[in-house]
Protein backbone atom coordinates (compact mmCIF):
# COMPACT_ATOMS: atom_id res chain seq x y z
CA UNK A 1 0.00 0.00 0.00
CA UNK A 2 1.30 3.43 -0.95
CA UNK A 3 0.41 6.50 1.17
CA UNK A 4 1.42 9.81 0.07
CA UNK A 5 1.39 12.12 2.93
CA UNK A 6 2.13 16.37 2.75
CA UNK A 7 5.55 17.93 2.65
CA UNK A 8 7.12 19.16 5.80
CA UNK A 9 8.70 22.05 7.25
CA UNK A 10 11.07 20.17 9.74
CA UNK A 11 11.27 22.44 13.00
CA UNK A 12 15.30 22.69 11.81
CA UNK A 13 13.80 25.22 9.14
CA UNK A 14 15.15 28.71 9.17
CA UNK A 15 15.03 31.67 6.63
CA UNK A 16 12.27 32.17 4.48
CA UNK A 17 14.56 31.72 1.45
CA UNK A 18 15.00 28.25 2.95
CA UNK A 19 11.24 27.37 2.33
CA UNK A 20 10.85 24.01 2.20
CA UNK A 21 9.04 23.98 -1.02
CA UNK A 22 11.94 25.34 -2.79
CA UNK A 23 13.45 22.26 -2.28
CA UNK A 24 11.72 19.39 -1.35
CA UNK A 25 12.77 16.56 -2.45
CA UNK A 26 10.98 12.78 -2.74
CA UNK A 27 11.98 9.83 -0.60
CA UNK A 28 10.25 6.55 -0.02
CA UNK A 29 10.55 4.63 2.94
CA UNK A 30 9.28 1.44 4.08
CA UNK A 31 8.17 2.52 7.95
CA UNK A 32 6.66 -0.61 9.74
CA UNK A 33 5.89 -2.93 6.49
CA UNK A 34 4.10 0.68 4.57
CA UNK A 35 5.63 2.39 1.94
CA UNK A 36 5.31 5.68 2.34
CA UNK A 37 6.05 8.35 -0.24
CA UNK A 38 6.87 11.31 0.89
CA UNK A 39 7.98 15.08 0.30
CA UNK A 40 10.80 16.49 2.45
CA UNK A 41 13.30 19.35 2.97
CA UNK A 42 16.39 17.68 2.76
CA UNK A 43 17.33 18.58 6.30
CA UNK A 44 14.35 17.06 7.90
CA UNK A 45 15.88 14.32 10.59
CA UNK A 46 14.80 10.42 9.93
CA UNK A 47 13.30 12.12 13.63
CA UNK A 48 11.12 14.79 12.12
CA UNK A 49 10.08 12.57 9.22
CA UNK A 50 8.81 9.96 11.00
CA UNK A 51 6.88 12.28 13.27
CA UNK A 52 5.96 14.76 11.05
CA UNK A 53 5.69 13.57 7.67
CA UNK A 54 4.42 10.09 8.18
CA UNK A 55 2.67 11.17 11.45
CA UNK A 56 3.43 8.17 13.98
CA UNK A 57 4.14 10.38 17.01
CA UNK A 58 5.55 7.20 19.30
CA UNK A 59 8.81 7.92 18.62
CA UNK A 60 10.04 11.06 20.58
CA UNK A 61 12.15 13.47 20.75
CA UNK A 62 14.30 14.10 23.85
CA UNK A 63 17.53 16.13 23.38
CA UNK A 64 17.85 15.91 20.11
CA UNK A 65 20.97 15.99 19.82
CA UNK A 66 21.99 12.27 20.13
CA UNK A 67 22.47 11.95 24.04
CA UNK A 68 19.31 10.96 25.34
CA UNK A 69 18.13 7.58 23.31
CA UNK A 70 14.70 8.59 23.08
CA UNK A 71 14.00 8.50 19.38
CA UNK A 72 15.09 5.28 18.96
CA UNK A 73 14.08 3.42 15.70
CA UNK A 74 14.99 0.32 14.06
CA UNK A 75 16.80 0.89 10.27
CA UNK A 76 17.30 -2.54 8.55
CA UNK A 77 16.53 -4.28 11.70
CA UNK A 78 19.23 -2.02 13.84
CA UNK A 79 18.75 0.46 16.16
CA UNK A 80 19.90 3.89 15.68
CA UNK A 81 19.20 7.14 16.83
CA UNK A 82 16.56 8.93 14.37
CA UNK A 83 17.46 12.56 15.34
CA UNK A 84 20.81 12.28 14.21
CA UNK A 85 20.12 10.74 10.86
CA UNK A 86 19.09 12.41 7.56
CA UNK A 87 15.68 10.77 6.50
CA UNK A 88 17.29 10.80 3.10
CA UNK A 89 20.04 8.50 3.82
CA UNK A 90 17.24 6.14 4.11
CA UNK A 91 15.53 6.51 1.00
CA UNK A 92 14.16 2.75 0.36
CA UNK A 93 15.20 1.40 3.65
CA UNK A 94 12.99 -0.54 5.85
CA UNK A 95 12.05 1.91 9.29
CA UNK A 96 10.50 0.02 12.64
CA UNK A 97 9.26 2.50 15.19
CA UNK A 98 7.34 1.44 18.35
CA UNK A 99 4.16 1.54 16.69
CA UNK A 100 5.35 -1.21 14.52
CA UNK A 101 6.80 -3.72 17.35
CA UNK A 102 2.70 -4.52 18.99
CA UNK A 103 -0.55 -3.35 19.39
CA UNK A 104 -2.50 -2.45 22.86
CA UNK A 105 -4.21 -5.97 22.13
CA UNK A 106 -1.44 -7.63 20.52
CA UNK A 107 1.51 -6.51 22.21
CA UNK A 108 5.32 -7.16 21.80
CA UNK A 109 6.40 -9.20 24.77
CA UNK A 110 9.06 -6.75 25.16
CA UNK A 111 6.26 -4.26 25.85
CA UNK A 112 4.13 -7.19 27.62
CA UNK A 113 7.18 -6.81 29.99
CA UNK A 114 7.34 -3.03 30.59
CA UNK A 115 3.79 -2.95 31.75
CA UNK A 116 4.25 -6.21 33.89
CA UNK A 117 7.30 -5.26 35.65
CA UNK A 118 6.40 -1.45 35.81
CA UNK A 119 9.49 0.14 33.93
CA UNK A 120 8.05 2.97 32.93
CA UNK A 121 7.22 6.32 35.29
CA UNK A 122 6.03 9.58 32.97
CA UNK A 123 6.44 7.34 30.02
CA UNK A 124 8.64 9.34 27.39
CA UNK A 125 11.54 7.30 27.10
CA UNK A 126 9.81 4.35 26.59
CA UNK A 127 9.86 3.55 23.02
CA UNK A 128 13.10 4.85 22.65
CA UNK A 129 14.02 1.91 25.90
CA UNK A 130 11.68 -0.41 24.05
CA UNK A 131 13.20 -0.02 20.55
CA UNK A 132 16.55 -0.41 22.41
CA UNK A 133 15.60 -3.55 24.28
CA UNK A 134 14.13 -5.26 21.29
CA UNK A 135 17.38 -4.91 19.14
CA UNK A 136 19.47 -5.85 22.46
CA UNK A 137 17.89 -9.42 22.22
CA UNK A 138 19.62 -10.16 18.98
CA UNK A 139 23.34 -8.72 19.90
CA UNK A 140 26.37 -10.02 21.50
CA UNK A 141 25.00 -8.97 24.91
CA UNK A 142 26.62 -11.37 28.07
CA UNK A 143 24.05 -12.87 30.60
CA UNK A 144 24.33 -10.84 33.28
CA UNK A 145 22.39 -7.56 34.35
CA UNK A 146 25.55 -5.40 33.83
CA UNK A 147 25.53 -6.66 30.28
CA UNK A 148 22.02 -5.69 29.64
CA UNK A 149 23.05 -2.11 31.69
CA UNK A 150 26.09 -1.58 29.81
CA UNK A 151 24.09 -2.30 26.29
CA UNK A 152 21.14 0.07 27.56
CA UNK A 153 23.40 3.27 28.64
CA UNK A 154 22.30 5.02 25.53
CA UNK A 155 18.82 5.23 26.58
CA UNK A 156 18.37 7.88 29.84
CA UNK A 157 15.41 7.52 31.75
CA UNK A 158 15.02 10.81 33.89
CA UNK A 159 12.85 9.31 36.20
CA UNK A 160 15.15 6.72 37.41
CA UNK A 161 12.74 3.72 36.18
CA UNK A 162 16.23 1.96 35.39
CA UNK A 163 16.13 -1.24 37.70
CA UNK A 164 12.39 -2.38 36.70
CA UNK A 165 13.86 -1.96 32.65
CA UNK A 166 16.37 -4.28 32.97
CA UNK A 167 13.63 -6.45 34.79
CA UNK A 168 11.71 -6.31 32.01
CA UNK A 169 14.39 -7.36 29.47
CA UNK A 170 15.80 -9.89 31.48
CA UNK A 171 12.55 -11.57 31.82
CA UNK A 172 11.90 -11.73 28.28
CA UNK A 173 15.68 -12.68 27.60
CA UNK A 174 15.20 -15.72 30.28
CA UNK A 175 11.86 -17.04 28.30
CA UNK A 176 13.39 -16.87 24.71
CA UNK B 1 20.18 24.51 10.22
CA UNK B 2 21.32 25.77 6.91
CA UNK B 3 20.40 24.62 3.88
CA UNK B 4 21.99 22.33 1.54
CA UNK B 5 22.06 20.17 -1.60
CA UNK B 6 22.02 16.50 -1.24
CA UNK B 7 23.71 14.16 -3.57
CA UNK B 8 24.79 10.46 -3.62
CA UNK B 9 27.81 10.01 -5.49
CA UNK B 10 27.64 7.07 -7.64
CA UNK B 11 31.38 5.91 -7.02
CA UNK B 12 34.67 7.06 -5.46
CA UNK B 13 36.12 8.98 -8.42
CA UNK B 14 32.33 11.12 -8.67
CA UNK B 15 32.40 11.63 -4.65
CA UNK B 16 35.96 13.06 -5.33
CA UNK B 17 35.29 14.84 -8.30
CA UNK B 18 32.48 16.59 -6.99
CA UNK B 19 34.50 18.35 -3.92
CA UNK B 20 37.83 18.44 -5.79
CA UNK B 21 37.58 22.15 -5.91
CA UNK B 22 36.02 22.91 -2.60
CA UNK B 23 38.58 25.72 -0.72
CA UNK B 24 39.31 23.54 2.12
CA UNK B 25 38.36 19.78 3.96
CA UNK B 26 38.63 21.54 7.28
CA UNK B 27 36.46 23.90 9.08
CA UNK B 28 34.47 25.86 6.82
CA UNK B 29 34.22 23.24 4.07
CA UNK B 30 31.38 23.73 1.74
CA UNK B 31 31.14 20.72 0.94
CA UNK B 32 31.16 17.84 3.21
CA UNK B 33 30.75 13.71 3.26
CA UNK B 34 28.18 12.46 5.04
CA UNK B 35 29.04 8.71 6.83
CA UNK B 36 26.84 7.74 9.77
CA UNK B 37 26.07 11.60 10.60
CA UNK B 38 26.64 11.29 14.59
CA UNK B 39 28.86 14.45 14.12
CA UNK B 40 28.35 15.81 11.42
CA UNK B 41 24.50 15.96 11.72
CA UNK B 42 25.04 17.03 15.22
CA UNK B 43 27.06 20.16 14.30
CA UNK B 44 24.91 21.15 11.32
CA UNK B 45 21.80 21.64 13.87
CA UNK B 46 24.12 23.81 15.60
CA UNK B 47 25.21 25.41 12.83
CA UNK B 48 28.89 24.65 13.54
CA UNK B 49 29.12 23.07 10.05
CA UNK B 50 27.03 24.55 6.97
CA UNK B 51 27.94 22.73 4.24
CA UNK B 52 26.06 23.85 1.46
CA UNK B 53 26.53 20.14 -0.29
CA UNK B 54 26.27 16.93 1.45
CA UNK B 55 27.80 13.58 -0.75
CA UNK B 56 26.04 10.52 1.17
CA UNK B 57 28.70 8.05 0.78
CA UNK B 58 26.97 5.08 2.59
CA UNK B 59 26.22 3.30 -0.46
CA UNK B 60 30.05 3.66 -1.74
CA UNK B 61 31.65 -0.25 -1.76
CA UNK B 62 33.71 0.93 0.98
CA UNK B 63 32.18 -1.56 3.88
CA UNK B 64 34.05 -4.34 3.93
CA UNK B 65 36.61 -5.63 6.57
CA UNK B 66 39.08 -8.19 4.72
CA UNK B 67 42.24 -9.97 5.44
CA UNK B 68 45.50 -8.45 3.42
CA UNK B 69 47.83 -10.85 1.53
CA UNK B 70 50.32 -10.12 4.74
CA UNK B 71 48.17 -10.95 7.36
CA UNK B 72 46.70 -7.83 8.38
CA UNK B 73 43.13 -6.26 8.41
CA UNK B 74 42.02 -3.97 5.51
CA UNK B 75 38.85 -1.99 7.05
CA UNK B 76 36.26 0.12 4.73
CA UNK B 77 35.67 3.61 5.25
CA UNK B 78 31.76 3.09 5.70
CA UNK B 79 32.07 -0.40 8.11
CA UNK B 80 30.17 0.77 11.32
CA UNK B 81 31.45 0.60 14.67
CA UNK B 82 29.32 -1.95 16.15
CA UNK B 83 30.22 -4.28 12.99
CA UNK B 84 33.83 -3.47 13.48
CA UNK B 85 34.18 -4.23 17.08
CA UNK B 86 32.47 -7.51 16.82
CA UNK B 87 34.29 -8.59 14.04
CA UNK B 88 35.75 -11.76 14.24
CA UNK B 89 39.00 -11.18 13.56
CA UNK B 90 38.82 -7.95 15.58
CA UNK B 91 38.03 -9.29 18.95
CA UNK B 92 41.04 -12.46 17.83
CA UNK B 93 43.86 -10.01 16.79
CA UNK B 94 43.14 -6.87 17.44
CA UNK B 95 41.05 -7.23 20.93
CA UNK B 96 42.28 -3.48 21.71
CA UNK B 97 40.42 -1.99 18.79
CA UNK B 98 37.28 -4.08 19.96
CA UNK B 99 37.48 -2.76 23.49
CA UNK B 100 38.20 0.84 22.75
CA UNK B 101 35.03 0.90 20.61
CA UNK B 102 32.79 -1.10 23.03
CA UNK B 103 33.41 1.78 25.50
CA UNK B 104 32.27 4.72 23.57
CA UNK B 105 28.81 6.00 22.64
CA UNK B 106 25.98 3.80 22.83
CA UNK B 107 24.58 0.75 20.82
CA UNK B 108 22.84 3.13 18.57
CA UNK B 109 25.68 5.30 17.44
CA UNK B 110 28.03 2.31 17.18
CA UNK B 111 25.57 0.92 14.61
CA UNK B 112 25.70 4.42 12.71
CA UNK B 113 29.09 5.88 13.06
CA UNK B 114 32.04 4.81 10.44
CA UNK B 115 35.40 4.00 10.60
CA UNK B 116 36.37 6.88 8.27
CA UNK B 117 33.82 9.16 10.25
CA UNK B 118 35.35 7.95 14.22
CA UNK B 119 38.96 8.91 12.68
CA UNK B 120 37.25 12.73 11.65
CA UNK B 121 35.60 12.74 15.17
CA UNK B 122 35.08 16.73 16.16
CA UNK B 123 35.83 17.88 19.81
CA UNK B 124 33.74 17.66 22.18
CA UNK B 125 34.81 21.37 23.64
CA UNK B 126 31.69 23.24 24.51
CA UNK B 127 32.99 26.47 23.65
CA UNK B 128 33.41 24.65 19.97
CA UNK B 129 29.89 23.59 19.59
CA UNK B 130 28.46 27.50 20.39
CA UNK B 131 28.32 29.16 17.84
CA UNK B 132 27.80 32.25 20.18
CA UNK B 133 31.13 31.84 21.92
CA UNK B 134 34.71 32.62 20.63
CA UNK B 135 36.40 30.13 18.96
CA UNK B 136 40.30 29.48 17.07
CA UNK B 137 39.32 26.15 15.79
CA UNK B 138 35.43 27.67 14.48
CA UNK B 139 36.73 30.76 13.87
CA UNK B 140 40.08 31.29 13.74
CA UNK B 141 41.66 34.37 15.19
CA UNK B 142 38.58 35.00 17.21
CA UNK B 143 40.28 33.14 20.56
CA UNK B 144 39.75 30.49 23.06
CA UNK B 145 37.47 30.27 25.27
CA UNK B 146 38.28 27.12 27.31
CA UNK B 147 41.46 28.21 28.19
CA UNK B 148 40.11 31.06 30.78
CA UNK B 149 36.63 29.06 31.22
CA UNK B 150 35.48 25.58 31.79
CA UNK B 151 38.22 23.61 30.98
CA UNK B 152 37.98 20.13 33.48
CA UNK B 153 37.71 18.09 30.05
CA UNK B 154 40.39 19.70 28.26
CA UNK B 155 43.43 18.26 26.85
CA UNK B 156 46.68 18.43 28.77
CA UNK B 157 48.96 17.35 26.01
CA UNK B 158 49.61 18.89 22.53
CA UNK B 159 47.60 21.77 23.44
CA UNK B 160 49.05 25.17 22.35
CA UNK B 161 48.09 28.97 23.08
CA UNK B 162 45.06 28.84 20.60
CA UNK B 163 43.28 25.64 21.41
CA UNK B 164 43.38 23.05 24.51
CA UNK B 165 40.35 20.84 22.93
CA UNK B 166 40.67 16.70 23.81
CA UNK B 167 40.17 14.76 20.76
CA UNK B 168 37.29 12.62 22.08
CA UNK B 169 37.89 9.58 20.27
CA UNK B 170 38.67 5.54 21.90
CA UNK B 171 38.91 3.97 18.66
CA UNK B 172 41.97 6.45 17.28
CA UNK B 173 43.66 5.64 20.14
CA UNK B 174 43.77 1.61 19.62
CA UNK B 175 44.57 2.55 16.00
CA UNK B 176 47.11 4.85 17.17
CA UNK B 177 49.04 1.21 19.53
CA UNK B 178 48.00 -1.03 16.65
CA UNK B 179 50.15 1.66 14.41
CA UNK B 180 47.13 1.71 11.79
CA UNK B 181 47.77 3.27 8.19
CA UNK B 182 44.90 5.38 6.26
CA UNK B 183 44.47 4.80 3.28
CA UNK B 184 43.17 8.42 1.42
CA UNK B 185 42.08 8.81 -2.51
CA UNK B 186 42.10 12.30 -3.71
CA UNK B 187 42.15 14.60 -6.92
CA UNK B 188 45.94 13.19 -7.43
CA UNK B 189 45.71 9.87 -6.86
CA UNK B 190 46.31 7.16 -3.48
CA UNK B 191 48.17 8.09 -0.54
CA UNK B 192 48.71 5.93 2.75
CA UNK B 193 48.86 8.09 5.92
CA UNK B 194 50.73 6.58 8.90
CA UNK B 195 47.99 7.42 11.98
CA UNK B 196 50.67 8.80 13.95
CA UNK B 197 50.65 11.59 10.66
CA UNK B 198 46.86 11.84 9.95
CA UNK B 199 45.77 14.30 13.03
CA UNK B 200 47.50 17.70 13.08
CA UNK B 201 48.47 19.33 16.85
CA UNK B 202 46.38 22.67 17.07
CA UNK B 203 49.13 25.08 17.16
CA UNK B 204 48.41 28.18 15.70
CA UNK B 205 45.82 26.41 12.91
CA UNK B 206 43.47 24.56 15.39
CA UNK B 207 40.50 24.94 12.58
CA UNK B 208 42.82 22.57 10.72
CA UNK B 209 42.88 18.93 12.44
CA UNK B 210 43.88 16.46 9.77
CA UNK B 211 46.11 16.46 6.48
CA UNK B 212 42.84 15.88 4.14
CA UNK B 213 42.54 18.29 1.36
CA UNK B 214 39.96 19.02 -0.62
CA UNK B 215 38.44 16.04 -3.02
CA UNK B 216 40.08 13.28 0.07
CA UNK B 217 37.73 10.94 0.50
CA UNK B 218 39.01 7.85 3.41
CA UNK B 219 38.72 5.20 1.53
CA UNK B 220 39.93 2.09 3.71
CA UNK B 221 41.69 1.98 6.95
CA UNK B 222 44.69 -1.20 7.57
CA UNK B 223 46.12 -2.60 10.37
CA UNK B 224 49.29 -4.39 10.34
CA UNK B 225 49.83 -8.34 11.03
CA UNK B 226 48.97 -8.88 14.33
CA UNK B 227 52.07 -9.45 17.19
CA UNK B 228 51.84 -12.61 17.88
CA UNK B 229 51.07 -13.37 21.60
CA UNK B 230 50.73 -9.71 21.74
CA UNK B 231 48.30 -8.63 24.92
CA UNK B 232 46.19 -6.19 24.48
CA UNK B 233 43.94 -4.37 27.09
CA UNK B 234 41.94 -0.46 26.95
CA UNK B 235 41.36 0.93 30.09
CA UNK B 236 38.57 3.94 29.79
CA UNK B 237 37.88 6.50 32.91
CA UNK B 238 35.27 8.71 32.75
CA UNK B 239 32.89 10.64 35.09
CA UNK B 240 29.84 8.25 34.72
CA UNK B 241 30.08 4.09 33.66
CA UNK B 242 29.16 4.55 30.21
CA UNK B 243 27.70 6.70 27.30
CA UNK B 244 30.54 8.92 28.56
CA UNK B 245 33.94 10.59 26.91
CA UNK B 246 36.81 9.63 28.44
CA UNK B 247 38.64 12.01 31.18
CA UNK B 248 41.84 9.67 30.35
CA UNK B 249 42.26 6.08 28.70
CA UNK B 250 44.95 4.15 27.82
CA UNK B 251 45.99 1.08 24.81
CA UNK B 252 48.15 -1.42 25.25
CA UNK B 253 49.66 -3.46 23.24
CA UNK B 254 52.29 -5.79 24.85
CA UNK B 255 54.49 -8.63 24.14
CA UNK B 256 55.84 -10.25 27.47
CA UNK B 257 59.70 -12.36 26.66
CA UNK B 258 59.51 -13.73 30.18
CA UNK B 259 59.67 -11.14 32.68
CA UNK B 260 60.31 -8.69 30.06
CA UNK B 261 58.73 -6.32 28.20
CA UNK B 262 60.11 -7.61 24.69
CA UNK B 263 57.36 -4.96 22.42
CA UNK B 264 54.99 -2.71 24.02
CA UNK B 265 52.99 0.17 22.52
CA UNK B 266 50.98 2.69 24.40
CA UNK B 267 48.50 5.45 23.13
CA UNK B 268 46.43 8.18 25.46
CA UNK B 269 42.88 9.13 24.91
CA UNK B 270 40.96 12.01 26.79
CA UNK B 271 44.61 14.38 27.42
CA UNK B 272 45.34 14.96 24.18
CA UNK B 273 44.33 17.09 21.50
CA UNK B 274 44.71 14.51 19.18
CA UNK B 275 45.43 10.38 19.62
CA UNK B 276 48.52 10.37 21.93
CA UNK B 277 50.61 7.85 21.26
CA UNK B 278 53.45 7.98 23.85
CA UNK B 279 57.05 6.67 22.24
CA UNK B 280 58.27 8.09 25.70
CA UNK B 281 56.34 5.24 27.65
CA UNK B 282 57.56 2.50 25.16
CA UNK B 283 61.27 3.31 25.21
CA UNK B 284 61.10 3.54 29.21
CA UNK B 285 59.65 -0.29 29.01
CA UNK B 286 61.27 -2.29 26.17
CA UNK B 287 63.22 -4.67 26.94
CA UNK B 288 62.79 -3.78 31.20
CA UNK B 289 61.32 -6.04 33.57
CA UNK B 290 56.99 -5.75 33.44
CA UNK B 291 57.61 -4.21 37.21
CA UNK B 292 54.97 -1.69 38.87
CA UNK B 293 57.90 0.19 39.35
CA UNK B 294 58.74 0.33 35.63
CA UNK B 295 54.69 1.16 34.82
CA UNK B 296 54.68 4.18 36.93
CA UNK B 297 58.19 5.00 35.42
CA UNK B 298 56.42 4.79 31.81
CA UNK B 299 53.25 6.52 33.02
CA UNK B 300 55.23 9.57 34.50
CA UNK B 301 57.06 9.42 31.15
CA UNK B 302 54.32 9.80 28.89
CA UNK B 303 52.87 13.21 30.99
CA UNK B 304 56.31 14.26 31.86
CA UNK B 305 55.46 17.46 28.68
CA UNK B 306 51.53 17.87 30.29
CA UNK B 307 50.24 21.27 30.53
CA UNK B 308 47.50 21.88 32.87
CA UNK B 309 44.90 24.38 32.71
CA UNK B 310 43.31 25.87 35.84
CA UNK B 311 40.69 23.05 36.10
CA UNK B 312 41.89 19.84 35.16
CA UNK B 313 45.30 19.48 36.67
CA UNK B 314 43.99 15.94 38.31
CA UNK B 315 43.96 14.45 34.60
CA UNK B 316 47.83 14.04 34.99
CA UNK B 317 47.78 11.86 37.65
CA UNK B 318 44.67 10.40 36.62
CA UNK B 319 46.56 9.49 32.95
CA UNK B 320 48.83 8.07 34.96
CA UNK B 321 47.09 5.98 37.17
CA UNK B 322 45.04 4.79 33.99
CA UNK B 323 47.99 3.93 31.82
CA UNK B 324 49.81 1.86 35.01
CA UNK B 325 46.73 0.54 35.83
CA UNK B 326 46.05 -0.80 31.98
CA UNK B 327 50.26 -1.96 31.56
CA UNK B 328 49.45 -4.21 34.99
CA UNK B 329 46.06 -5.19 33.13
CA UNK B 330 47.74 -6.27 29.50
CA UNK B 331 50.65 -7.88 31.51
CA UNK B 332 48.40 -10.29 33.96
CA UNK B 333 45.88 -10.80 31.25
Amino acid sequence: MAIALNPIAPSTAGQAENSASKVAVPITLRINNKECRLRIDPRTTLLDCIREAAALTGTKKGCDHGQCGACTVHVNGRRVLSCLSLALLHDGEEVTTVEGLGTPEAMHPMQAAFLACDAYQCGYCTSGQIMSAVALLSEPCGPDDAAVKELMSGNICRCGAYANIVAAIQQVRKRA
Amino acid sequence: MHIFEFTRPSDPAAAIKATAQSKTAQQGAEARFLGGGTTLIDLMKLNVETPSRVLDINRLPLDKIEDTPDGGLKIGATVRNSDLANNPRVLRDYSVLSQAILSGASAQIRNMATTAGNLLQRTRCVYFRDTAMPCNKREPGSGCSAITGSNRTMAILGTSDHCIATNPSDMCVAMAALEATIHVQGPKGMRAIPIGDFHLLPADTPNHETVLEPGDLITHVTLPPPVSGSRHFYLKLRDRASYEFALASAAVVMNLDGENVRYIRIALGGVGTKPWRSAEAEAALTGQPASAANFRQAAEAALRNAKAQSENKFKIELAKRCLVHALRMAATA
